[in-house]
Parts: C-alpha cells; structure tokens; sequence
C-alpha cells in the first residue's frame, strides 16, 4: 500500500503543480483587475470572491459574473483564466489515469493485492509454483477439498487463466519469478499457516532453486518437487526435499506393474483415478517383443522397467549419438512404415510412442496400427490441449506427464494413507491383489469407487471413542454394519489400518478392536462413507449396531421400558 | 549542479521568506500586514508541499510533515481573515489582525525547520 501512495504521489507532482500554479495566477489576476460596482464606483474583488469566482469558473460550472457585472478588462481575464485553469485541470486528470494504467503501477497493485490477500489466510494453504497443466489440476482439486492455495507462475497468462475461473475459495495468484526467493516470501513462504511448496514448473534447475530457498528460509515446511532428470533428483534429495516426482519413472514403475500383476495394477488405478468413472475393463498387455519409439528420458525409463522384467525391446531413435542408445537400434523417427517393419512392427506385440512431439507419437501408433492390428499401443501425450485427438486414436495407454504429478501430488497431500497403503500393497504378491480386486468388484458392481479415511479420534468420531473409552469392545465389523439394518453391511472394503503406534495393517480382519488413534482407509461406494459417518458420531446407532436393538433414548422412556442402564 | 534540487530549494526558501515578510510588524496593525503576501506565502507554500511529494526517505517524511504544517496554519489564517471581513461582520479589528499574524507566526516555525533540514541534508551530502 505504502509503495502504491509514493507512486502515486511522485507521477502527480508535476500535474498537482500546475494546477495550483494556474489557480493561484488566475485568482490574483482577478482581484488585480479593476471592476464597477453598481452605484459605479470603482471596485476590486477581494481574495476570497475572486478564489470563489475561479473554483466554479475552472470547473465549468460557471454561475454568472458575480457579485457586480464584470469590466470588460475582468472579462479579458477570465477567457485566459478560464483556458488556464480548464486545461490545467485536463493534464492533471489525464496524467492521474495515464498513472494508473502504467503497467509498473498496475504490477505494484497486482503485488499490493496479492500479499494482502496471502496475509489474510487463516487456514492451512500450499503454495503451487508453475501452473502448468499439473499445478492447474492440483489447484482445482485442493480448492474443490476446501484447501486453500497460493500460486506464482512466470507466464501472465496463465496467472489471467487463473482469474476467469471459478475456484470455490478465492486463490491469489501473481506473475513472478518463482526463483526470486523474495517472490516466496511474499507468497507466504514464513506465513505460520503455510502447509507446504510444491516446485512443480517443467525447468528442473527453477524447481530446484525454489526446494534450496524453502529448505533454507523455511526448514520445517514440507516440499514437494517435480523432476525430470536423475541428475536433478539426487540434488533435491541432498538437501532434505520431502517428495520428489519423476513422471517418467513413475509412468515406468506403473507399466512395470503391469506385467508384474495386472491386479495390483488394477488397484492401484481405481484408487488413483480422479474422474468417477466405473471400474475400468483391462487386458493385460502381451509378454512378447516391444518396439520403444525414442530414447529419450521416457524411452529409457520404460526400457530400464521393461527389461527388469525380462522383456525384450526394440529401440527407434533418429537420434543415436545424442541419446546413447545401444548400438542395436534402429535409426528413425517410427513415423515411417519402413523404419517399423524393420523393427519387427509384424511379429512385436507392443508399441511405445515416446517421443517428445505429440503429432509424432499419434503417427507412430496409427502406422504401427496399420501393420499389425494386434498391437498394444502405448503412447506419451506432452500437451494437454491435444487430449480430443489420443482420446479417439484409441490407444490402449496414454501417458501424460502433468496428469501423472498432479494426481502423485493429490493423494500426497489429501490422501496421505493412500499412498501409504500403495506403498506397503506393491511389495504384495499377485494371489493377494486378485482376491482383493475380487472383494471390490464384488462389492462395487459398476459403480465408480470411492476411497476415504477415519480416524479415532474425537472430531471425526465422537461417539466411537466414547464407546472405547467406557471399554466397550468395537470392532471393524461393527463400523462396516448398516447403521440402519444390523443385519445388512455397507458396500465398502477396509484396506489398511494404521494404530496410534505406527503398525500397519493391510486389508485388516472384520474382529479387529479399534483402539484410539486408529487411522482407517476404505474403499467402496460414495453412500457407505455417509452411513459409516453416521455411525461414528451418533453414540445410539453404534449402540443398536453393537447390540442390535434400538434402545430408548430419553430419560423417562428409558424408566418405563427398564433400561436404567446404558 | 542538479535543477531538481535548485527548484526545490528555491521553493522551500521562497515560502519561508514569504512568510517572514507577512509575519514581521506589529503584532495587531493591519497595516504592516500585506493581504497579497499572505496569499502568496500560501501557493507557495502548497507548491513546495507537492514537490515533497514521493520521496521515501525519512528525511523527506519528515520535510514533508513540516510543509504540511506550515499549510495548514496558513489555511487557518486565511480562514480567520475571511469568516472576520466576509462573514461575520466583525471586521479587522486589532484582535483578529494578531490571532491571523500569530498563526502565520506557527507557519513561520515549521518553515524555519523545513529550511534547517533542508541545509543539514546539503550539508551531510557533498554532491
């Protein structure tokens, strides 16, 4: 605000000056001119009617000449005077909107907003750097949760994007160079509600600079980083970064899962998946030869899982010296049939298309389509726009970097035990994902699956902890019953469990005890979260679940019927 | 030399000179006190107010506060000399003569310190 007056002030010096200057002529002029009164004596206007006299002269409003009928040489100074002050009165209105449409001052008003609007949050918020197409998705999704956010992007008009949207909580948003760690600063970098950083612009070395700044300026405060190179994600690792995300490598370790257990993988993407959209179908891909379409940072993702899965690839690559591919490969874009068919496009039975040109990678699939029907087809989407296209090139997987962190970067930071739970299922064999995507396609039918946490706590379940309190011995099974039919169960499935000790347990048993601090994850249809929240917090539903029969719940009906217990 | 800081000093001095020249005389004779250079000391002194304007050092906060009050006491006196001849028909008499000179006087004051610092920063900057 300060700096945004001295602007001001400053550019209206000059304006200000003139105007006075002008005034101040004007009315000296009038009461040096000689004048008659009415009985025609000679008369003078004094200060105060000639400073009367120009005010409503100068601003046009002009009442006449007054209090006596002007001389002619009071009139001749009145046309100067008027063409004085009126034109005084434009420059300085003029100069006063040129100021504030000057860019550097609507930059200042842009920055003024800004950090008032960040210094009012008094809610946890995350501050998004890079609004690419991830921290677009993210921002939508954490403001849809009711999380506030603060986002600083390079590019204005993606800032401007921002704008015309309609968040459900308002988010500041600001044009700045996010490696200016004053820039952080002002975005609430040291703000006590700040939860966290995420550094997810596409330049590794910016995403790094914002991870030093944090680690440095605010050593507690959580980071997540996005990352594109090993190189780059060793550094960030050195100094502390809390999350590093590598859409290549995670796009490899999911493909690689793939083979591994289709289940799991299965899993894995009906709990991830933002749309609602009904249990998705799945073949698992063929276990033949596969043709990898560039080398890039992709391709040798890709290539480093498919091999560690004993799986023999064909690489393509136009560029073979800059890339290091192995001797072997087949100089070529893949956008040419020859160039495939002299891969073995015939007898492959998967295609990669990785290249870094999306125009390219839909050429590499619909040629390689062409030759061989059979093929399973999995290609990189780089621009989001392009997302009508690969959607009707019928692709069997497409990988999309901004979409890939932002769901990582989701899950992160509203679903931590997800993520957990993630983790510790991977190292699980097959037998166990095919009887637990059984349990959920059972339970489920085609509905879109939900997943959601409980914790014992008192805010979340009030009456629970009541119960445990009075030694009562709730159970899963107890939780996963109908609150309004005890014979009935919700259509959910507990995935994992984690106590107050930090002991996990994957898919628990329907006797488990609950115990205070117990944190929950489930997975089932959206309505068994409302019915399970019921029982939770309404202390007579959990009675009539644990005991199966409706109790009187006032005083006196409880006298009449017996109950003098509870 | 700097024209800037020339037109800055010239307005500064001028408003207080044109201030000593109003205040100076008998304290109630209407006579030793010109109406033409109270109204001048006036502009003036609102012109060197504005080219105060926009400088963030503290310095020049503190110029600037001091040009504000020497305003603001002149505004008083203008006013007192108006309500005395137009309004209330009281006229010039010795009393409202030496509460309008008295409150120029105060102008005079926080000029007198405007001038001070305005030497003491020339002074302390050898540029």
């Amino acid at each position: 605000m300060q700096n945004l007056i001295y602007l001001l002030l400053r550019r209206m010096r000059l304006p200000l000056i003139v105007v006075i200057l002008a005034y101040a002529i004007s009315i000296l002029g009038m009461v040096l001119a000689p004048g008659v009164d009415d009985q025609g004596n000679p008369w003078n206007m004094n200060f105060f009617h000639a400073f009367y006299f120009v005010s409503f002269m100068g601003s046009t409003i002009g009442f006449g000449e007054i209090p006596y009928p002007f001389s002619d040489i009071q009139r001749m100074w009145t046309t100067v005077a008027m063409y004085m002050t009126v034109l005084s009165w434009l420059y300085a209105i003029g100069s006063l909107f040129a100021v504030i449409q000057d860019p550097a001052f609507k930059r200042v008003l842009a920055f003024t907003t800004f950090t008032r609007a960040v210094r009012r949050l008094h809610e946890p918020f995350y501050i998004v750097c890079g609004m690419g197409d991830a921290g677009h998705l993210i921002v939508r999704e954490l403001t849809d949760d009711g999380l506030r956010c603060v986002c600083l992007d390079r590019n204005e008009q993606r800032i401007q994007g921002l704008r015309l949207e309609d968040f459900p909580v308002d988010v500041p948003a600001l044009t700045a160079d996010v490696t200016d760690s004053s820039m952080l600063l002002a975005a609430g970098l040291q703000h006590p509600q700040c939860a966290g950083v995420l550094a997810i612009t596409d330049i590794d070395h910016v995403n790094l600079t914002i991870a030093i700044s944090c680690k440095l300026l605010a050593p507690d405060l959580q980071v997540i980083c996005r990352s594109e190179t090993h190189d780059s994600e060793a550094n960030m690792a050195s100094f502390g970064t809390d999350y590093i995300i590598n859409p290549f490598d995670t796009f490899a370790e999911r493909f690689a899962m793939l083979f591994k257990s289709p289940s799991m993988y299965l899993v894995n993407e009906w709990m991830t998946s933002l749309q609602e959209s009904p249990l998705t179908e799945f073949t698992a891909p063929p276990r033949g030869t596969w043709i990898l379409c560039g080398y890039g940072r992709f391709g040798k993702a890709i290539q480093k899982s498919l091999s560690f899965k004993g799986i023999q690839t064909v690489i393509v690559e136009n560029d073979l010296a800059a890339t290091g591919a192995p001797e072997e490969a087949i100089q070529g874009r893949g956008t040419e049939a020859f160039t495939l068919v002299e891969a073995g496009v015939e007898t492959a039975t998967g295609i990669v298309a990785g290249t870094d040109d999306d125009a390219n990678n839909l050429s590499i699939i619909m040629t390689a389509h062409d030759i061989n029907k059979e093929l399973f087809t999995v290609a990189r989407q780089n621009m989001r726009t392009n997302d009508a296209i690969f959607a009707a090139a019928d692709i069997n997987m497409i990988m999309q970097s901004g979409l890939l962190i932002g769901r990582r970067i989701i899950d992160l930071l509203t679903n931590p035990l997800l993520s957990a739970f993630l983790r510790k299922a991977t190292s699980e064999n097959e037998e166990w994902a095919n009887i637990l995507v059984s349990r959920v396609v059972g339970i489920l039918a085609d509905a879109p699956p939900d997943t959601w946490t409980l914790t014992v706590n008192s805010e979340q379940t009030p009456a629970l902890l009541e119960a445990i309190d009075k030694r009562l011995p709730v159970t899963l099974g107890h939780l996963l019953t109908d609150p309004r039919d005890s014979s009935k169960l919700l259509a959910c499935v507990p995935l994992f469990l984690v106590r107050a000790n930090h002991n996990e347990q994957l898919v628990p048993e329907n006797d488990t005890v609950l115990q205070a601090g117990d944190q929950l994850l489930f997975c089932g249809r959206r309505h068994a979260e409302t019915h399970m929240r019921w029982t939770t917090h309404n202390y007579h539903a959990l009675d009539y679940i644990c005991t199966g029969q409706d109790r009187p719940v006032g005083a006196i009906w409880r006298l009449f019927s017996g109950h003098t217990s509870r | 030399m700097n024209l800037e800081k020339v037109v800055f000093a010239f307005f500064i001095v001028l408003s207080l000179t044109l201030n000593f020249g109003f205040f100076i005389g008998d304290l109630d004779n209407p006579n030793h006190h010109n109406v033409y250079e109270l109204y001048a000391a006036l502009v003036v002194s609102l012109i060197a107010t504005i080219m105060k304007f926009g400088d963030r050092a503290h310095i020049g906060a503190v110029l600037l506060a001091t040009s504000l009050v020497a305003d603001l006491q002149l505004i008083a006196a203008v006013i007192v000399w108006t309500m005395a001849e137009h309004a209330t028909g009281v006229g010039m008499t010795p009393m409202v003569m030496s509460s309008i000179v008295s409150l120029s006087g105060g102008a005079l004051l926080a000029n007198i310190i405007s001038v001070i610092i305005l030497v003491t920063e020339t002074v302390m900057f050898r540029r």
